[in-house]
């Protein structure tokens, strides 16, 4: 019933629908990976620097050392959208908690949580991502802790906002009345009418997160014991007027599911918007 | 500019006019074949509930239709010869505010809260002519003298926020008319206003009406507003033309079954007799209550306070109803969330069958549901994400009822409305503003309270569904013996429901009586100037005025 119409304006969206396809395109990569891989991303399979499309079974060549770019790449899609996934998730648990207690109870308690907010706001996250992964050695799960730290506050503003007005609203005042605990106010009665903005931000947080990762493997910050993209564009940096290929075929890995995710958000935030449908919300 | 008006020639023509609605909507088309026209110097009313059309009916003169969703199929609209649906949106442009002005409804949204008044009211001459900014200035202060504003001087330079709804109402009627155009189109313009600012909003548009011979196309659905300020009347039901006639035609003699109903629907004005009760239960008793709000108290700067209450003091038996009447800002909607523990209190007693009751949540926790309210607006009291048969048996479930006992009791409580139990498997958005209301109902219902307070709670809706919704405010009254508060600032509703009227005027209660007391029998300066001010039918201004002398 609420299906259709979501799906009539998601579907409005030419570019969500192209987003969808690449995002699900590599998703069906990700997980299949060790079956579609032909070699160990880190094995020297072949001679170093091999043209792509001049050997059998090596489509787009090989690096420096002799492994194959297509199996890198393919690993990297696992792990490029495992750190991208589980960080949001983190992000959002932590912003929305915050967001929602600051904007439920307001006064002192949002004013205290906002300040611990803004501290965040106001070093570099790209600077604190990179200290914090630093400190605890890369590895999946510091670099997924690092970039869930630096992406909650924005969540934590956005719900603060929604719940600052859907807590006037009349049917929250009725719920007060018929005695609701306010957990439960929170989580049944305004927690739904702030999901659609959450969601928008949720896709476009992931995309953000696996620009991260690939900026931190770029600078030799990744999980070592993980093949990424980043860390594929990185290494192929010195040699990159020899070899283009080392560098172009993960750098487009990046630009296509980044945008995909960005499509995909902004088909979301037309599907989720039912504004346009009456003053309901 | 224009040439001599011919007083037969209608300024306004619209000869079977027909718009599309989009395929999704309940029917094909908004507005089927109606025609109209609008003589100059006089107004014509097209009255129908929401829904009917009539605000298309503007909005096509205007070319604001919402293309090509929604778009005039056929037929004219002849204003002064030329017919506006085959001009270029360029042409159209320059006859919108120089030819043709436009009133809306809301007007706490229709002026740009960052733009000072003058400014907007300028816009009007930027768009269509060159005028020397001193002359602006002098032109912009004599229409704020106009319509009536104080102090043009001062308020030509203020924000619009500085301004009351019907301030602003008057600054559109001033940008409306400022380029003396010879039609003005009206949408509803005093449905946001209480009774007084009402009244005074429509004598002065009959004035300037009188002053400059403007035509006037006015869109309501109120009949008492039509009866105050039509020439002629044409009645809309679902995009037809039912019924057109003069206004003294139209309302002495109505010919169509819709159009009577409509004048059926709206309250009397009889003031309904407190039955004398034994009834000893005394359900609430409001002692000395204060309630001041303070804002912008800064590091810098003293803050504003606003008493809201100011020794409020009643009582309440089982059984009764007692009016909270006052035009908005007068206190009355703070003393309501206060009844009901949602806004804390300064001083003063609050005891609820006897019990004293504490502030804040510990108020809510000891009034257990007990004390329910019905909210003003139905589209923001429902939850748009819960079913609502959810929504009405939520609350029991958290009162420790069994989930079983509470889906029972809201399927009983959805019949006992007038919804079927079909209802409860659906959301809030497939329900009209009546039907949410009647939803809201069932849900105060579902607590078994003792005490209902509803806070405005069919002044959103349409007079005909108005009337549907306060009969059934009276049918679980008299079923469930519930004391009521009944707030409003319509005396026509409260005259009809409340056995007793609490006048409110900036925080203080200035007459106290029996409904028929103090509608029949008016003390206080106050509360005549709001009787004075009901629009109504002309039979019963004399049925009033006779009960007042």
């Amino acid at each position: 019933m609420t299906k259709s119409p979501f799906w009539r304006r998601f579907t409005r969206n030419k570019g969500a629908l192209a987003g969808i396809v690449v995002l699900a395109i590599v998703v069906v990569v990700a997980l299949l990976g060790p079956w579609i891989a032909t070699n160990d991303p880190w094995g020297m399979v072949q001679q170093p620097f091999l043209r792509p499309w001049t050997e059998p079974g090596f489509a787009l060549g090989t690096d420096t050392l002799g492994r194959d770019i297509l199996s890198g790449m393919i690993y990297g899609a696992r792990i490029s959208l495992l750190i991208g996934a589980v960080s949001t998730v983190v992000a959002l648990l932590i912003g929305i908690t915050l967001g929602a207690v600051a904007g439920y109870f307001g006064g002192l308690i949002d004013s205290a949580l906002m300040r611990f907010t803004e501290i965040f706001q106001a070093v570099p996250s790209f600077a604190l991502a990179i200290v914090l992964v630093a400190i605890f050695q890369p590895s999946v799960g510091s670099i997924v802790t690092a970039i869930a730290i630096v992406s909650w506050p924005p969540v934590a503003r956005l719900v603060r906002s929604e719940f600052l007005t859907l807590r006037q609203r009349d049917f929250v005042q009725a719920a007060l009345l018929a005695g609701q605990s306010t957990p439960r106010i929170i989580l049944t009665q305004i927690l739904p009418n702030a999901m659609s903005p959450i969601i928008v931000m949720a896709s476009l947080m992931v995309a953000t997160a696996i620009l991260l990762e690939s900026s931190l493997s770029f600078l030799g910050l990744g999980d070592p014991n993980q093949m990424s993209w980043g860390y594929m564009v990185g290494s192929a940096r010195t040699v990159l007027r020899q070899a283009w290929w080392m560098a172009l075929f993960p750098g487009l890995a990046i630009v296509l599911t980044v945008l995909a995710l960005n499509l995909v958000g902004e088909g979301l935030s037309d599907g989720l918007n039912t504004r346009l449908d009456g003053r309901t919300k | 500019m224009s040439g001599a008006i011919n007083p037969t020639q209608p300024v306004l023509d619209i000869v079977d006019l027909s718009i599309s609605l989009p395929a999704s909507a309940d029917r094909a088309l908004a507005v089927e074949r109606a025609s109209l026209a609008v003589l100059p110097g006089q107004t014509l009313c097209v009255v129908g509930e929401s829904g009917s059309g009539k605000s298309m009916i503007a909005n096509a003169v205007m070319g604001l239709l919402p293309r090509p969703h929604v778009a005039p199929v056929a037929g004219r609209i002849l204003f002064e010869g030329t017919d506006l649906l085959t001009l270029t949106e360029a042409q159209m442009r320059e006859l919108r505010g120089r030819r043709i002005g436009m009133v809306f409804q809301e007007p706490m949204t229709a002026l740009n809260p960052v733009m000072r008044i003058g400014e907007q009211i300028g816009e009007v001459f930027d768009a269509h002519m060159t005028v020397p900014a001193a002359e602006k200035r002098r032109r912009i202060l004599a229409a704020l003298a106009d319509v009536g504003l104080p102090d043009p001087e001062l308020t030509i330079d203020s924000y619009p926020f500085r301004l009351s709804g019907g301030q602003r109402q008057r600054v559109m009627i001033a940008c409306a008319l400022v380029l003396e155009p010879v039609l003005l189109i009206c949408d509803e313009p005093t449905t946001a206003l209480d009774v007084t600012t009402q009244a005074q909003i429509l004598k002065l548009m009959r004035e300037l009406q009188q002053r400059r011979g403007t035509a006037v196309l006015f869109i309501t659905h109120d009949f008492g507003v039509v009866s105050e300020i039509a020439d002629h009347v044409v009645v809309m039901q679902t995009g037809q033309l039912v019924e057109a006639g003069s206004a003294r035609d139209v309302l002495d003699a109505p010919q169509h079954p819709y159009t009577r109903k409509l004048i059926d629907a709206i309250p009397d004005g009889q003031a309904r007799r407190a039955t004398p009760t034994d009834e000893v239960v005394r359900v609430l008793q409001v002692q000395d209550l204060c309630k001041t709000y303070r804002s912008g108290n800064g590091l810098f700067k003293r803050g504003r306070s606003v008493q809201a209450a100011k020794d409020i003091s009643f009582e309440l038996k089982r059984g009764e109803t007692l009016g909270l009447v006052g035009e908005s800002g007068s206190g009355k909607s703070s003393v309501g969330r206060c009844l009901v523990g949602l806004a804390p209190f300064d001083s003063g007693r609050i005891l609820f069958k006897g019990r004293h009751l504490s502030q804040g949540a510990a108020f809510r926790r000891e009034a257990a549901g007990k004390i329910q309210m019905v909210f003003q607006d139905p589209y923001a009291s429902l939850n748009p994400r819960h079913k609502v048969g959810s929504a009405i048996a939520d609350g029991p479930i958290v009162q420790g009822v069994s989930k079983s006992e509470a889906m029972a009791r809201a399927l009983e409580l959805l019949k006992l409305v007038g919804l079927g139990a079909d209802a409860a498997q659906r959301y809030p958005h497939e329900f009209s503003g009546g039907q949410r209301q009647r939803i809201a109902i069932a849900r105060a219902l579902a607590m078994q309270p003792e005490l209902l307070v509803a806070d405005e709670p069919v002044s959103a809706l349409d007079v005909s569904v108005q009337a549907q919704v306060l009969e059934l405010f009276a049918q679980v009254r008299e079923q469930f013996q519930l004391a009521m508060v009944f707030i409003t600032h319509d005396l026509r509703v409260a005259g009809q429901m409340c056995d007793h009227i609490a006048v409110m005027q900036r925080g203080e209660v200035v007459e106290y009586g029996e409904t028929h007391q103090v509608l029949g029998n008016p003390q206080h300066a106050y509360t005549r100037k709001l009787i004075a001010a009901v629009p109504r039918l002309t039979q019963q201004t004399q049925h009033l005025t006779m009960a007042v002398a």
